[in-house]
């Protein structure tokens, strides 16, 4: 092309834009906005190398990818503890023929469709991010993990697959043969959520925990990476913290459905759902805490830096965070099963108020010692009074021993409140009901007395005698405590007789909110927890490997990481309303138009651990 | 006032308690207003969620505090109604003048006692053997460079213990050396308070930094001499 002709082309493109002035000057800017980042990126690669990392203004890129990463890690334990126990209400329906257990499990893998796009959404940005802002980093990780990056991507396919027809074949695989298939599919479908899951837990937690071989081949070396100190521990704790995520959103949801709904119908069913929402979410919780000091035990012995970083050093005030969320969370559940004893079972009130203030009054003292710091804040005269930032006399309590025994103890508190619900409104008919109950209350008293004195013995023997046996056994004491009252309870209610009718949909609007504020709390914590986990690295991105050049390789303070912590729990509820809205868009329609209706909804039939088997017809 | 009576003086006899009785027992101090504020913050919640368990339990708690607030029907208390409304902002305002405004007081201190050693200090095992000897001469070094402020018991309390603040650490409290391992304490010895990270507020600790006069193998019969003379010992994971 010639000169003449380059300057005619030129021309022609000018007159061709006339009049849409305004509209290219924008289309610039927002290229330019966009282009922002590799202003970023100029200033952080070298002359001669590759690009380390790029930014982006205002927000940052170690921000932005901070936020993406952990609405996407809770709408990943949102997305992953739902089928969970929508597959256990389907099973509980298809084995024992309660057809409101099939429609709530109906009803939550419903919230699955459109939660499950905004995950992948969600995952596929912070890709995205993560290539464009720390190329080096993720080079060196698909160096690493290659061959589990193909697999997690036919892990994808297999689950995504597995859902459609999950979900789609439920109204066509209702009956029979067709049930069984239907029921399998589930099982798939947390068989590879599983997966899913851990997979991706292998990343994360090889850039805290690596373990690196030179020789090998891209299998052995991704397989050696894999299986690293704290893969393990991290799968068992997300998996678990997955359902008690999945168990108080849903919660949240039947709470927020129940404070608004005007039917009967629909208040009695709401009622329920959060029963179950909460009876999910409080099963998980009693495990929960034994896999996170599993989860730090592996830490703190893989690298004492990182152990002390989070247990003792400036990470250590977010364990006293964390102390008061999960407190709010045992008060939150065991309120809302005292509001359903004194609501839904009339008459029961006068029966258990005293034993709800003796468990109030305990979970209370626990909490106490849970949340009691072993360096304290005070001001300069208060630490000249205490003789430095310990108290001579409290400081005892802010050490492991005590909040492992505490714990234990608000685990034991709160299995009782659910035994109680559940008894609650039933008189024992059995011959040895008088026997039954006083081995549950020996078996109660001896566990709690062995739980303390473990607990004060720990202080006396050597670390790792605490560690390795009085906590544990602390732990297996809650076991076989849950273990041998349970069945004894079911036995005894085989035959008991029905007092109380219980009353579906008899709640107070405070019950609505207490659901509520379990799924904030359980949603705070985990971000809480993901900064906790994240910042133990302090300034490597892989511990020990390759160490974090970029301008923020320092902690965040944690006062801002609060504010980030707020932001992402905010924004993530939002995100939930947003689905449910969504997910629930045609009913109101179809309600509205007059051929909805909630069908076979709960007439005063009890649930799990609500009411007498006779009633079960 | 009935129902409302009983949280009233739980709440007043918690605060007596914290403020009054509590430090006064045998080996305890005041607390400072942060736990004090912590302790009432539960009780509070306590008393809330006792008392909004049944409708009548929560007519009763509420219903007083409502009927004040609005007014109905409260006869001669309506003046004290109006204090109150007039009290209350400027009370939050004086508090949150307080905490906000630019003081000549020190800032509250919120120092990490254990911080996190560096990591070339991290997986160092005592290179010297544990024998009798070896412990003895620990316990000999320690009487001539730690006892005086450390204590000859091990307990913190050295005649120059009184000088200082914070207190020496007591090594006879399981929660002190009992919860580190062996490298912890040779890199606290080695590098004294100078050495400790921010979040350790290094300008508090007076410790010494013994590398400057003691050979490491000192040190680390220290460290013996030490766990065996508080009758601790070290975190270990075997």
């Amino acid at each position: 092309m010639s000169a003449i002709q380059e300057v005619e082309t030129v021309q022609r493109a000018l007159r061709a834009i006339r009049g849409q002035e305004r509209w290219l000057l924008g289309l610039l800017f927002t290229a330019g906005w966009f282009l922002l980042p590799s202003m970023g990126l100029a200033a952080e690669g070298t002359a001669a190398g590759p690009t380390e990392y790029r930014d982006i203004p205002y927000i940052g890129s170690r921000n932005l990818v901070w936020i993406v990463a952990q609405l996407h890690l809770l709408l990943a334990g949102f997305v992953l503890g739902v089928p969970i126990f929508a597959w256990l209400c389907e099973v509980i329906a298809w084995r024992g023929g309660e057809k409101r257990y099939d429609k709530l499990a109906k009803e939550f893998t419903k919230l699955l469709t459109s939660a499950y796009a905004t995950t992948a959404l969600f995952g596929g940005i912070l890709l995205f991010l993560l290539v464009a802002f720390y190329p080096k980093l993720m080079n060196y990780l698909t160096d690493v993990f290659f061959p589990s990056f193909l697999l997690y991507c036919l892990l994808f396919l297999l689950e995504t697959a597995t859902l459609y027809l999950y979900w789609y074949g439920w109204d066509a695989m209702q009956y029979g043969r067709k049930k069984t298939l239907h029921v399998f599919l589930g099982f798939l479908l947390n068989f590879f959520a599983l997966f899913i899951m851990i997979v991706p837990n292998a990343w994360a937690t090889f850039q805290s925990s690596p373990v690196v071989i030179a020789d090998g081949t891209a299998f052995e070396r991704a397989w050696a990476a894999t299986w690293n100190p704290t893969w393990w521990p991290i799968n068992i704790h997300r998996l678990i913290a997955n359902v008690v995520l999945g168990g108080y959103i849903c919660g949240a949801y039947a709470g927020v459905r129940y404070l608004s709904v005007k039917s009967t119908e629909d208040r009695e069913h709401y009622d329920w759902m959060g029963y179950v929402g909460n009876f999910i979410g409080v099963f998980g919780l009693l495990a929960l805490p034994f896999a996170g000091y599993w989860l730090m035990r592996e830490i703190y012995q893989y690298n004492q830096q990182m152990g002390i970083t989070l247990m003792g050093g400036f990470l250590s005030w977010l364990f006293i965070i964390q102390a008061m969320l999960i407190g709010v969370l045992f008060l939150g559940s065991n309120y809302y099963f005292w509001l359903g004893i004194t609501y839904r079972i009339p008459g029961s009130e006068a029966k258990y108020r005293r034993a709800m203030l003796m468990m109030l009054i305990s979970l209370l003292l626990c909490l106490a010692v849970w949340m009691t710091p072993h360096s304290l804040v005070a001001s300069i005269e208060e630490a000249q009074k205490m003789g430095g930032a310990h108290h001579p006399l409290l400081g005892v309590l802010g050490v492991m021993s005590a909040k492992m025994t505490v714990s234990n103890l608000m685990i034991l508190i709160t299995f009782m409140s659910f035994v109680m619900y559940w008894r609650a409104g039933k008189q024992d008919t059995a011959g040895w009901a008088k026997l039954g109950k006083a081995v549950m209350g020996a078996v109660l008293v001896v566990a709690s007395l062995a739980v303390i004195v473990l607990g004060v013995w720990g202080y006396f023997v050597p670390a790792i005698v605490r560690i390795n046996y009085f906590s544990t056994s602390q732990v297996a004491i809650v076991g076989f405590v849950i273990l041998t009252i349970t069945p004894l309870t079911a036995l005894l209610l085989k035959s008991a007789k029905t007092t109380t009718e219980m009353v579906w949909g008899s709640m107070p609007p405070r019950a609505g909110y207490a659901l509520v504020l379990n799924a904030v709390m359980v949603i705070l914590l985990m971000t809480l927890m993901g900064y906790a986990r994240s910042s133990s690295r302090v300034h490597w991105h892989v511990y020990g490997v390759m160490r974090d050049t970029s301008p923020y390789a320092y902690s965040p303070a944690l006062g801002s990481a609060s504010l980030i912590m707020a932001f992402c729990t905010f924004f993530f509820c939002i995100l939930v309303a947003f689905i449910f809205w969504v997910a629930t868009m045609g009913d109101k329609y179809k309600a509205a138009a007059g051929s909805g209706g909630k069908g076979e909804l709960p007439h005063g039939i009890p649930a799990m651990a609500g009411g007498a088997p006779e009633e079960r017809q | 006032m009935g129902a409302l009576g009983k949280p009233i003086i739980l709440m007043v006899g918690m605060y007596a308690f914290l403020k009054f009785v509590l430090p006064n027992i045998p080996g305890s101090a005041p607390l400072p207003s942060s736990l004090i504020f912590l302790y009432l913050l539960l009780t509070a919640s306590g008393i809330v969620i006792f008392e909004t368990l049944s409708g009548e339990s929560k007519d009763a708690f509420w219903g007083p505090i409502q009927r004040f607030l609005t007014g109905e029907n409260i006869g001669g208390l309506q003046a004290l109604r109006y204090g109150v409304f007039i009290l209350f902002p400027l009370l939050v305002g004086w508090q949150t003048y307080g905490s906000t405004a630019v003081s000549d007081l020190p800032p509250t201190e919120s120092r990490t006692i254990h911080p996190a050693p560096p990591g070339e200090y991290t997986g160092l095992s005592n290179p010297v053997p544990k024998t009798p000897e070896n412990i003895m001469q620990g316990k000999g070094f320690y009487a001539a460079y730690c006892s005086p402020c450390h204590g000859g018991n091990f307990d913190g309390k050295g005649p120059a213990a009184r000088g200082y603040i914070p207190a020496p650490a007591n090594f006879a409290d399981p929660t002190t050396i009992a919860m580190l391992q062996e490298s912890y304490l040779f890199w606290r010895i080695k590098k004294g308070g100078v050495g400790l990270p921010i979040e350790g507020a290094p300008w508090k600790s007076a410790m010494p930094r013994w590398e400057v006069e003691l050979p490491d193998e000192w040190i680390w019969k220290i460290i013996m001499g030490e766990y065996d003379g508080a009758h601790q010992s070290p975190r270990t994971w075997e």
